[in-house]
């Protein structure tokens, strides 16, 4: 949420092991026998639900009934895995969460690619071509970014449905844009305030004009910034929740609101196993990017909350 | 000075080059102001309003916030919101603390530590209440484990029980946040200059006094990003609330959001669900537009 100019300025992930300070180890050993201990722990803390929630996708639902949640499966099954991608109830029909993760991406595709374009535009306007007011303009951008989307629920749900995208994967697409264009500006309009302008006045005078500028100046050098702004951007529409239980129909849902509903059935016994495996596949493309690109991820959550 | 400034020549495809940028802007303008600052208007107006299943424009005045405040449900929101709130920064602060000290110790392995202490950021909300749903449920979670390793008498039913349901909220939204904030004190640590440290080890200082007197008063900016970051999304906690509890038992785990979202679309009291949606903004306004003032000044 800092205007920070560079989101590049600090990358604690960038950093290797070397740069920390070694205080505790002026005490003697033991202490860092301890310090290593204590952080194996927390790494278990973390890891644990992860844990429960792969073994638990992985063995049939009497062994997770009968007290067996944190053993490993003693018969190993992939049934749930199944189940969940294409048999499940959710919601009315059994259909499994297949449709649903298809909506998912058919949603995110377009709304971070084109909440990219615009938030890079805006930010090569906002910083190359300034003008009065600019800064006014990009704090009540910014403010945008923070409200509760609660205050915007009614009216947009009015809108929508004025406009014939109530309930549509479309709908979901364009009000995705709308809320993700606050950040994406951010992002880029902070990378190009580091930019130097004297190599856009120079193309100027060589005859460049706006989009060739762009197009040839700063674009080839956006890549990072590109990454954390994509990247960013889906995890956010992807793990979005409250869009999607609002202006979504049954056959418009997001993987978010599918998998609530499926756990939340109250219909039938309680398949704990399936529910695992249906939150795994959830979690799992966020999760890749994460493993993936973990240091631009961080960037991105780094620019949107502390000072450079 | 802007660039446009120079390239200031007559002739109507020079305006247009000239206008190009404005009019590469005013799309996103135009979004803003209608779909941020028009539906907030709108918002507040309706708050004022008979509003129940559909919006209506007959004029109610104060109305809707004297009854909001009448309402129990909304009361058990807000104190809710409250225990919520302050244990979820002051538990995410405190051990993302700790963590970041504990990893600023030249640790082996620590690109692999801080990806797994952090990684619970990139999942859903509703994946998170998933997993935290089953793992705390005393019929098949931690309580049913141990009673099957022997200890019979153990009891963990915070999640079935209204009185103590709300803490699940924190221990979720707990795990999820607080690799984030490590993140971000360990960020703050590192821009803090070594050689000031060096010299006050030599001077005797112990670990505790080093880090009490000097790192930690350092860190500041980031203990205040942290709190607007985390307040602002202890405010808006919606998800979690719907994945883990639903806003049971009852309505002992009901948050603001979860208060609008019901009386707006299903119990058909919109006016009341808009001067809630008010509320909330105004309290997220309090904490996030002088932040945002001091941080837009300083560029100057």
């Amino acid at each position: 949420m800092s205007t920070a100019p560079d989101t590049r300025a600090f990358d604690p992930t960038a950093a290797g092991a070397g740069s920390g300070r070694k205080i505790l180890q002026t005490s003697l050993r033991p202490a860092r026998v301890i310090l290593y201990l204590l952080l194996a722990l927390f790494c278990i803390y973390y890891l644990l639900p992860l844990y429960v929630m792969v073994v638990n996708s992985l063995k049939p639902l009497s062994e997770i009934t009968a007290g067996g949640m944190m053993a490993l499966p003693r018969d190993w099954t992939l049934a749930p895995w199944q189940s969940a991608w294409s048999t499940a109830q959710v919601g009315v029909e059994a259909t499994g969460l297949r449709p649903y993760f298809i909506n998912s991406i058919i949603m995110v595709v377009p709304a971070v690619a084109l909440s990219t374009l615009l938030g890079a535009l805006n930010g090569y306007v906002l910083t190359k071509w300034t003008f009065r007011g600019a800064t006014v303009l990009f704090g009540l951008l910014l403010f945008g970014c923070f409200i509760p989307f609660q205050i915007v629920l009614i009216p947009m749900a009015r809108v929508l449905g004025l406009i014939g995208l109530a309930g549509t994967v479309p709908g979901l697409i364009f009000v995705h844009l709308v809320y993700g264009i606050g950040f994406s500006t951010l992002y880029f309009r902070n990378y190009y305030a580091a930019f130097p302008t004297e190599l856009v006045r120079a193309a100027q005078i060589d005859g460049a004009g706006f989009f060739r500028i762009f197009w040839r100046i700063l674009l080839p050098s956006s890549g990072p910034i590109a990454v954390v702004c994509i990247i960013w951007q889906f995890t956010n529409i992807w793990n979005d929740f409250l869009f999607g239980a609002s202006f979504s129909d049954f056959d418009s849902q997001p993987m978010t609101v599918a998998l609530n509903n499926l756990v939340q059935s109250s219909t039938g016994v309680k398949e704990y196993n399936v529910h695992f495996a249906g939150a795994i596949m959830a979690a799992l493309p966020t999760l890749l990017v994460y493993i993936v690109a973990g240091r631009y991820f961080v960037r991105g959550l780094m620019a949107g909350s502390v000072k450079g | 000075m802007s660039i446009a400034d120079t390239a200031n020549r007559p002739g109507a495809v020079d305006r247009l080059r000239d206008a190009l940028p404005k009019l590469v802007l005013s799309p996103t303008v135009a979004i803003v102001a209608i779909f941020v600052y028009g539906f907030i208007a709108f918002t507040l107006y309706l708050s004022f309003t008979d509003s129940r299943i559909l919006p209506s424009f007959g004029w109610v005045g104060w109305q809707n916030y004297h009854n909001l405040f009448r309402i129990r449900a909304w009361d058990t929101a807000v104190s809710n919101l409250v225990v919520f709130g302050v244990l979820y920064i002051a538990i995410c602060c405190a051990l993302g603390l700790l963590l970041a000290i504990l990893l600023d110790q030249r640790i082996r392995a620590e690109g692999f530590i801080r990806t797994v202490y952090l990684y619970p950021m990139a999942l859903s909300f509703i994946v998170t209440g998933v997993a935290w749903k089953w793992f705390l449920d005393p019929g098949i979670g931690l309580e049913a484990v141990v009673h099957g390793w022997g200890w019979e008498s153990f009891q963990f039913d915070w999640i079935k029980n209204s009185h103590m349901a709300i803490y699940t909220i924190v221990i979720a939204a707990v795990w999820q946040t607080s690799g984030f904030v490590m993140a971000m004190f360990l960020a703050g640590l590192r821009g803090i200059d070594n050689e000031m440290l060096k010299a006050a080890q030599i001077d005797g200082a112990s670990t505790f006094a080093l880090y009490r007197r000097i790192v930690i008063p350092q860190l500041r900016p980031a203990f205040m990003s942290a709190f607007v970051v985390l307040a602002h999304m202890a405010i808006k906690s919606y998800d979690l609330v719907i994945a883990l509890t639903g806003g049971g038992p009852g309505t002992s785990t009901e948050l603001p959001a979860t208060f609008m979202y019901s009386y707006t679309f299903t119990r058909n009291q919109m006016g009341i669900g808009a001067a809630s949606a008010v509320i909330m903004l105004m309290t997220i306004a309090a904490i996030i537009v002088p932040y945002l003032w001091s941080e837009l000044r300083e560029k100057k």
